[in-house]
């Protein structure tokens, strides 16, 4: 937890990163950057589907519409808080030449959205009549 | 971009790092921009009380928000052939807007 607490640091003082090891390759980084631009269009995309359970499923019961947008809506505010934590890691640990930092979090983040998936199966077979 | 004339060869980098950096912020931009018509749709089709207007100006702005982040990077990408990293505000103002954003839809789904 003090790791997350000293990355979030990292975040708002960028010139702490600079002062650490050696600039790596530019083509790291700017792949490391590409990996950040995809994790925030997974989040985006994530908030753009709880949106469109919200708008485009008005039949469905209140409790299913709001949980399944809620989910999903959760799931991209997770995502993009972890595309800049592992934004920040990776850059780190390039910099002082580390392993880069692995997560649980792409496991979670399926397993959340297979769920969301099942609980969709199910509303679309039983859950319709309002 | 790429050296026009004989006397500077430019130093290609295979991978055409920077161009693919270009197009993913480009992409992402594109995907925000869906997101936030879907919040403009959201907030206005409750009606067009001060709330509904208040909230979709809101996302206009995270979206324009997120705009100015990434066409000030891909000035950056496009202005050299060796780009300096992707300064952390930058990345942390992007990702502030998306959360933002869902916060947003977070309210307007009750």
């Amino acid at each position: 937890m003090s790791n997350f607490v000293q990355s979030l640091r990292l975040w708002f003082a960028p010139e702490r990163i600079r002062d650490e090891g050696d600039t790596p390759d530019y083509r790291f980084s700017l792949a490391n950057e590409r990996t950040f631009l995809a994790w925030l269009r997974t989040a985006l995309a994530l908030i753009g589907g709880g949106f469109a359970v919200d708008q485009f499923l008005p039949d469905l019961r209140w409790g299913w519409r709001i949980g399944l947008a809620l989910a999903l809506l959760a799931a991209g505010v997770l995502s993009s808080l972890r595309a800049v934590n592992h934004w920040v890691r990776c850059e780190r640990a390039m910099r002082r030449g580390e392993d880069l930092p692995v997560s649980r979090f792409p496991t979670v983040l399926s397993l959340a959205v297979a769920v969301v998936a099942l609980a969709m199966v199910v509303v679309v077979l039983f859950g319709w009549e309002g | 971009m790429t050296d026009r004339g004989d006397v500077r060869v430019p130093e290609r980098d295979p991978g055409l790092q920077p161009e693919r950096t270009r197009l993913a912020w480009r992409r992402t931009t594109l995907s925000c921009t869906v997101a936030a018509v879907l919040a403009a749709r959201a907030a206005l089709q409750e009606g067009t009380g001060a709330v509904a207007v208040v909230a979709c100006a809101l996302c206009l702005l995270l979206w324009l928000g997120f705009l100015g982040v990434a066409h000030r990077r891909m000035t950056d990408l496009a202005a050299t052939n060796r780009p300096s990293r992707l300064p952390a505000r930058a990345a942390a103002t992007a990702a502030l807007c998306t959360m933002a954003l869902a916060v947003c839809a977070t309210a307007m789904v009750f």
